[in-house]
């Protein structure tokens, strides 16, 4: 059974959808408990981080996620859930994260290509990092492969945890991992088959 | 490197997509799903659904079959039409729509932008605008283009962008139906003020005109059309290996 943490914030009829539709058991839960009983979890997150970090820690989920991650269960977070991952976020100020994955989430626009478009929305191409072993969620994914980006911060000083990186006007951080703990930018739920094949590889995971 | 998105635009009503379709092999051709997952599955980038009901019970039929188009297709679904309110922006977002787009609804109500925008994010909030010359200049029109609101379009933009609209739709008039090709020009004139993507629409006829759009406006980020794909004129397989045999880059 796999728990998708509900905060209130963004949108996860997709992703409910996405799990049904590859045959996989995932419940939507506000409560901690519930969190728990699940043998993996899923941290979404659309907005902006301080309000969802704030919503995160009053649910009370933050800590059980936490505690679970510490226990070896199997986290993903996406998008500002993967955000969420990190030590720190400098958007619109300096805000905390769960710490599960070294580094800082940072705007793109000054380490990119000046005058390009900010958000960076579209398919993108996933690269794995040279010497590195592939990411088990990647299993059935193959070095440039789209997926779907909409994102403004991005995951940096983080090179030891990454699992995947894109190129717009220089290298973003498109996916994380430490351990137990995954992370992508992109939007598995909005990547098509390719997006799905790594929910089943997150499924998958034992 | 990020690719150029090819996005067919489905007009909805009374739960059928309207506008004639033409497609061998699809059972129920105006199925909004069935062809919401032929387009997904041969290699559409994104969809619009367009709303074009007009009563209180229609708009629910929408709303289910968006739903059901969201459980079976995993691309992102941008929905438009009769969106007016922050309530318009729920509705449709708890159904599974990515993006919502609006258009008159923020002429009748400019401060939609700005609170959906702070509500759901900019990534959210697609401004849809379209667009006559008028003596020269660009001009935003309402009700489906039958009404000239003496608007200046490049200002229109300008302003949607400053309130939060995160992705730009530009729908000219002059070139819509035509087939000629989309309007170079005016694209250009929006494309060079704006720094959020923005998305062509209005006459395309063949797979020459979006090679076209992405050489002449290589910064330009996408290319939506309806009735060339409905027709089956165009195909966006081919059309998205025309682009790669031109060094176009789209995701194949």
């Amino acid at each position: 059974m796999i728990a998708i943490a509900d905060y209130g914030v963004g949108n996860i009829f997709s992703l409910q959808s996405s799990f049904k539709f590859i045959g996989a058991d995932a419940y939507l839960t506000k409560d901690p408990d519930k969190l728990k009983e699940a043998d993996k979890i899923i941290l979404p997150g659309v907005g902006a981080f301080e309000d969802a970090a704030q919503k995160l820690k009053k649910s009370g989920l933050r800590d059980s996620i936490l505690e679970e991650t510490a226990k070896g269960k199997p986290l993903l977070g996406i998008c500002l859930g993967m955000q969420m991952l990190f030590e720190r976020s400098f958007e619109y100020g300096e805000h905390k994260g769960l710490g599960l994955i070294g580094g800082d989430i940072c705007p793109i626009a000054p380490d990119v290509t000046a005058g390009l478009k900010i958000p960076h929305i579209g398919w993108n191409s996933l690269h794995f990092p040279e010497g590195k072993e592939k990411s088990k969620i990647y299993k059935y994914v193959n070095d440039g492969d789209c997926v779907y980006f909409v994102h403004s911060y991005y995951g940096k000083n983080c090179d030891e945890y990454i699992s995947a990186t894109t190129e717009y006007g220089g290298t973003l951080t498109a996916s994380v991992e430490n351990g137990n703990v995954y992370g992508t930018q992109f939007h598995p739920e909005k990547s098509g088959k390719v997006g799905l094949s790594i929910i089943k590889a997150f499924c998958e995971l034992e | 490197m990020i690719t150029k998105r090819i996005i067919p635009c489905l007009d909805v009503k009374n739960g059928r997509v309207v506008k004639g379709v033409n497609f061998e092999g699809l059972s129920d051709v105006s199925s909004p799903v069935e062809l919401g997952r032929f387009y997904s599955e041969n290699g559409a980038d994104e969809l619009v659904f367009y709303d074009i009901t007009a009563s209180y019970e229609q708009r629910a039929l929408f709303t289910d079959i968006l739903k059901q188009v969201a459980s079976t297709i995993f691309i992102p679904l941008t929905v438009g039409g009769g969106i007016n309110t922050i309530d318009d922006f729920d509705r449709v977002l708890k159904c599974g729509a990515d993006k919502v787009s609006v258009n008159s609804g923020a002429i009748r109500n400019p401060n939609l932008i700005k609170e959906a925008a702070l509500r759901y994010g900019d990534q959210c909030v697609v401004l849809s605008v379209d667009i006559k010359r008028v003596d020269g200049k660009f001009k935003v029109f309402a009700k489906g283009g039958r009404e000239n609101t003496g608007i200046d379009a490049i200002e229109w933009i300008k302003q949607g962008e400053a309130n939060g609209a995160g992705e730009i739709v530009v729908n000219s008039i002059d070139t819509d139906g035509v087939k000629k090709g989309f309007d170079i020009e005016m694209l250009k004139a929006v494309n060079s003020v704006v720094n959020v993507p923005v998305i062509a629409s209005g006459g395309a006829g063949c797979i020459e005109d979006f090679i076209t759009l992405f050489n002449e406006i290589p910064t330009i980020d996408a290319g939506l059309a309806a009735s060339i794909f409905h027709f089956g004129e165009v195909s966006i397989t081919d059309l998205k290996q025309e682009l790669k045999n031109n060094n176009i880059n789209v995701r194949l």
